[in-house]
């Protein structure tokens, strides 16, 4: 690798640690992120000529902070900056230094980066957005690419939710336990948000452009779990993310098309990603405290599991849902549990389970997706192309519609041979 | 006298790398390798999972199971074992009867390993 091969990866792993830090000594995170910059370019100068830092993390800070007062003393009256030579000179015993105070921060520096970005009036996408760009520090430009915007665009889109998230200001103080687990939450739910952002994508060009997105959730995830090693749920979130991940290869076809779980070529499944979520995923139940993504990293483990579909533990699925069920109640769950149930009861009952749900998912293209196929594997052809028929109309991409014309394809060639 | 090389490295840079990146550095490594088989000088290679999947067993008077890397400064690595284990409880069990073999202090970390050659050395041993 070169010399700037090294310091960008040194500089992406450096950056929420760094600019968590230099926010807590601004209180601005425009002047952060400014000071962090300025770090950065010293950084380019400085680290091909001396040598990279015992420290990056630190280096960066101290540089930093340096940088963001001369800033401030600027704005009054023009002063010198110190030269970089200076300052690595210094290095050893000022770094030693800001090591020290800085460490007991590091944990709380980095929660709180990526706390201020679940703001809550923020929507979604804007979290998502500012996460990418402060604690991640993709360039607006990535980001646009990433959401199929414009620059421009999603320049606007950031300056504004940075806006709100100045206005709300607060969150220095230390957090109490309880606000660091609160703070914990958000920023799971935030961090997964990034993943299925990605995650979501249709195939072809779009998934490409969205997979870096799964990837750097991923980054966040291990970040996070390396400040709280011992927390069952961010163990769980990110071994979901890294076994849902590990799929991507064979997720879609030449064309782009969405290609089912039972028929995806499990060869092309990325085996260091399984092996690692497995390994979480066994850590975790250690703990013996469930949570929504324990369970769900656990059905995601059984499939990966599965050398061939067929053998597939259908009955264990079966029970995590129905945990997943008490855990985190909603249609969409029972739906899934009824895919599971089908497998192991038959399809009657899983029809039979689904059934209730038809008012809240009235509007739902999975549903009447589902429905068609259980209906189909019970010869009730009629009934099943009317399902098939509201699924179409449901269809968000145009991948789910063809998958749903293939069946619609299915039930027309069973009925030529009859 | 046979050598064992241990890697230690920022594992926040490595998990920054990219796709490319990585295998640039890994397809070079993998040049050394080859040259050391090819000498029959190389032994047993291993990566291993990130430090998030670690979990540790302090050999205190009680085993205490901990998640997360071994993180003291004050011991020394001195040797470690590579142990087929159908999951961690296993893992952990076998580590529980080697402390109690070896109950002098200490800790045992506990990391699933990524990937794995098994080549030997050509070389006797002294």
């Amino acid at each position: 690798m070169s010399d700037i091969g090294w310091i960008d990866a040194a500089l992406t792993s450096a950056r929420p640690q760094a600019v968590g830090a230099l926010l807590r000594y601004f209180r601005d995170l425009d002047t952060a992120e400014e000071a962090f910059q300025d770090a950065c370019l010293r950084a380019l100068k400085s680290w091909p000529q001396n040598g990279p830092p015992r420290d990056p993390a630190a280096w960066l800070i101290l540089v930093g902070r340096n940088s963001g007062i001369d800033a401030a003393r600027r704005r009054n009256k023009q002063t010198e900056l110190p030269d970089e030579a200076a300052i690595s000179d210094l290095e050893d015993a000022e770094t030693d230094m800001a090591e020290r105070l800085d460490g007991a921060h590091y944990r709380d520096d980095i929660l709180r980066l990526l706390f201020i970005c679940c703001h809550r009036d923020l929507p979604a996408t804007q979290q998502i957005a500012v996460a990418l760009r402060i604690v991640s520090g993709l360039s607006v430009r990535q980001i646009a690419r990433a959401f199929l915007v414009g620059e421009s665009a999603m320049e606007q889109r950031i300056t504004r939710a940075k806006g709100r998230i100045a206005k709300a200001g607060g969150g220095f103080e230390n957090p109490t336990p309880d606000e660091r687990a609160a703070r914990l939450t958000a920023v799971a739910a935030m961090i997964y948000l990034v993943f299925n952002e990605g995650y979501s994508a249709a195939g072809g060009d779009e998934a490409e452009r969205r997979a870096p997105l799964c990837d750097e959730a991923i980054r966040l995830a291990r970040l996070l779990l390396r400040l709280f090693p011992s927390d069952p749920e961010i163990m769980g979130l990110t071994a979901l993310m890294l076994l849902q991940h590990a799929r991507v290869a064979a997720r879609f076809d030449a064309e782009g098309l969405a290609i089912l779980l039972a028929d995806q070529d499990r060869s092309l499944w990325n085996a260091r990603h399984i092996a690692e979520g497995l390994a979480l995923i066994d850590k975790a139940i250690r703990h013996r405290t469930p949570g929504p993504y324990q369970v769900q990293a656990a059905i995601a483990a059984l499939h990966a599991r599965a050398a061939r579909a067929e053998d597939t533990d259908w009955a264990q699925i079966d029970l995590l849902y129905a945990t997943l069920e008490v855990l985190t109640p909603s249609p969409v769950v029972t739906l899934n549990r009824a895919v599971a149930v089908s497998k192991v009861a038959g399809p009657e009952a899983a029809l039979e389970m689904i059934e209730p749900l038809a008012p809240r998912l009235a509007g739902y293209f999975h549903y009447f997706g589902l429905k068609g196929a259980l209906l189909k594997q019970l010869g009730r052809n009629g009934e099943a192309r009317t399902a098939f028929d509201q699924a179409i109309s449901l269809a968000n991409t145009a991948a789910e519609a063809a998958h749903i014309r293939l069946h619609l394809d299915q039930l027309t060639e069973g009925a030529d041979r009859v | 006298m046979r050598y064992a090389i241990l890697c230690y490295s920022c594992e926040d840079a490595i998990g920054s790398w990219t796709l490319e990146e990585e295998r640039l550095v890994m397809g070079r490594l993998a040049a050394v390798e080859g040259k050391l088989m090819r000498e029959g000088r190389l032994g047993p290679t291993a990566r291993l999972l990130p430090t998030t999947s670690a979990t540790t067993l302090r050999k205190s008077r009680k085993t205490v199971v901990l998640d997360g890397p071994y993180a003291e400064t004050k011991e020394q690595l001195l040797g470690f074992y590579l142990v087929d284990c159908n999951g961690l409880e296993q893992a952990i069990e076998t580590a529980i009867e080697l402390a109690a073999a070896n109950p002098c202090g200490g800790a045992y970390e506990i990391r699933p390993v990524d990937i794995m050659s098994l080549n030997l050395p050509r070389t006797p041993l002294p």
